[in-house]
């Protein structure tokens, strides 16, 4: 394993790491404060009035919408989202083998590899992932900001922090249908105290007194959020499907989901109460401790408690570290070309080998998150520019945000991060570059050391260890 | 368990001739099944009827695992009106039927593909995405 440069290096790796962690955590913890600014607004002005005139049982009912917002928003965030984990070294070179014999190609390198299969009478392209080394399952997609395949892909939130797919998409809706209950709660019972209070105080003192225009626009956003993924639960879609017109008439007559069961009521009885599948990243075999190219460790450290006591923690602790120290050394490299002047809050090193595992392990697609690929919400927003903003706002350090921050305020309150797996002409390379997608495509932003393999690996395998 | 260790060792003993790896079958969509082809390196090791009797077994109880049927409607709606937090007590029928499938791996494992120098790797420790069975050299089983 290549060393870094010394202490100093180490230094700024553990500091990009923290910076990834905290600005990851800046967004849950920016939602958790958007949803309890409403509330405590709520509180302080129209409930007491509220429940002096009418009933007591308004702010208990708020506090009980509340606080079930907020656990299905934890819910969301800690929960894995249907991570595929890469594949082992033996079935990595099987495939190999395999497409090359396809192909009767050896030496260059093949055009993006596709597989095509048919499912109900329709053709689906089935894509080689050349990050995780699999063919992606249908419905599965790469997200660049965790770096992983997640099945049922949906999109990447950033505001939940996480992918949402197939194991957590129902907590995800459950998120945002109560939410947008609770601010349609808010709201009525806003314009009431208002109305009551008007005719002791006046209209335009009442209204000053109140967060009217606040929650106007907050429930028109999550209501219409809820209403749009409302719509797709009930047609079997997923976010990035309808983005890309999957199975939209337009693309021909013959086009049509194959995977909805043309009822409505069976579609959102699958989604939302069907069986639920364990999670595929607690349950890896021996991972091997010689296989530091397989990037990141997918044996999820899981919140609820490990699952995996009976394998070898000491190998996929020295993964988790090995893992940890490439991604921090690939990130700081960009980081000291770019940035003399990074403030400099040295908390531990990465020698501290159990400490750092520990951290790796709370991200929780928190660092992913700190990329704002701003999509708005519209389902027609085209997905190739969601591509090109993919490799045009690139990770890893706090820089990238103060850029992106304005940006984010004009979009939408929720951003749809689509993956920047598109139906791309197989020139494209940043959308099926075998060079970790969206991530090493942009030599702007890295110098040429960025193109040995050591950072290709470790920029390709951001640390992203989800819990069950 | 302690015979699949010990079995185990004695495989690690033993060389790998090779790995053979049973793919997804999506002709049916995202749910779990394995292509029941017959892959040629193991036409000497194992009979055709047998593996695909294997395969057709272990796909069923996928299917069942994943099926909508009423158990799993109640087990949802329970779940979801007490905030989740029945699973930290009770099983998802998904991981009972995993655990079925674990024992019949097994089972076959020691009754079939041991005696013939095979092991069926359980796909859920390759991310259900491939049945893996290695073939060992002969010379290891040889008394």
């Amino acid at each position: 394993m290549p060393q870094g440069s010394g202490s100093a290096l180490s230094n700024f790796q553990v500091l990009s790491f923290v910076l990834m962690l905290k600005w990851g955590y800046m967004k849950i913890l920016l939602m958790l404060c958007c949803c309890s600014f409403f509330i405590i607004c709520f509180y302080f002005t129209s409930c007491p009035f509220l429940a002096q005139q009418l009933t007591p049982i308004i702010p208990v009912l708020g506090g009980a919408l509340f606080l079930f917002v907020l656990g299905t928003l934890l819910r969301t965030s800690f929960s894995d989202p249907g991570v595929l984990p890469r594949a082992t070294p033996d079935e990595a070179a099987d495939l190999e083998r395999q497409i090359d014999v396809a192909n009767g190609t050896k030496g260059y390198r093949p055009p993006p590899r596709t597989k095509e299969v048919v499912i109900n009478g329709q053709t689906v392209k089935l894509k080689y992932c050349f990050t995780c080394k699999i063919f992606r399952p249908p419905r599965a997609s790469h997200c660049s900001l965790c770096d992983n395949c997640v099945e049922r892909f949906d999109h990447h939130c950033p505001w939940v922090g996480n992918c949402v797919g197939r194991r957590n998409y129902r907590f995800f809706y459950m998120f945002i249908l109560s939410l947008s209950f609770l601010t349609i709660f808010i709201f009525a019972f806003v314009i009431t105290h208002i109305i009551l209070s008007s005719y002791q105080k006046g209209f335009l003192t009442a209204l000053k007194e109140s967060p009217v225009v606040v929650c106007f626009f907050s429930v028109w956003s999550i209501v219409g959020l809820s209403g749009f993924h409302t719509y797709l639960i009930s047609s079997n879609q997923t976010t990035n499907e309808d983005i890309k017109g999957s199975w939209s008439s337009k693309r021909g007559k013959d086009n049509y989901n194959p995977y909805s069961s043309g009822n409505i009521f069976t579609n959102c009885c699958v989604a939302l109460c069907g069986p639920l599948p364990p999670s595929l990243i607690d349950r890896r075999g021996f991972i091997e401790a010689d296989a530091p190219q397989m990037a990141p460790p997918t044996n999820g450290i899981t919140m609820y408690g490990a699952t995996q006591s009976q394998q070898s923690h000491m190998c996929d602790q020295d993964q988790c570290i090995q893992s940890t120290k490439y991604v921090l050394q690939a990130a700081t490299t960009p980081l000291l070309q770019q940035h003399s002047s990074e403030p400099v809050i040295i908390t531990s090193s990465p020698e501290n080998g159990t400490s750092l595992p520990a951290r790796a392990s709370l991200t929780l697609g928190g660092p992913c998150s700190s990329l704002p690929l701003g999509q708005p919400t519209p389902p027609t927003s085209t997905p190739s520019l969601s591509c090109h903003e993919a490799t045009d706002m690139l990770p890893i350090h706090g820089h990238a945000l103060n850029h992106t921050h304005p940006l984010q305020e004009q979009a939408a309150l929720h951003h749809y991060l689509t993956p920047e797996e598109v139906p791309s002409p197989p020139g494209m390379l940043h959308c099926g570059s075998p060079l970790g997608h969206s991530h090493t495509v942009q030599t702007s932003f890295y110098n040429p050391a960025s193109q040995d393999s050591l950072h290709e690996d470790s920029v390709r395998g951001l640390v992203k260890l989800s819990s069950v | 368990m302690a015979e699949t260790h010990s079995l185990q060792d004695m495989r690690q003993q033993a060389a790998v001739a090779a790995k053979v790896f049973i793919q997804r079958d999506y002709s049916n969509g995202t749910m779990c099944q394995f292509q029941t082809k017959f892959p040629s390196e193991l036409e000497t090791k194992i009979d055709k009827q047998q593996f695909e009797e294997t395969i057709r077994t272990l796909n069923n109880l996928y299917a069942e695992a994943e099926k909508l049927g009423s158990q799993s409607l109640i087990e949802g709606c329970l779940a979801c009106l007490t905030a989740y937090t029945v699973f930290l007590c009770m099983e998802t029928h998904y991981e009972k039927v995993l655990k079925k499938i674990a024992k019949y791996i097994q089972e076959q494992n020691d009754k079939i593909y041991a005696p013939r120098g095979l092991l069926l790797t359980d796909p859920i420790e390759r991310g259900l995405r491939v049945i893996e069975i290695t073939i060992y050299e002969d010379r290891s089983f040889s008394r």
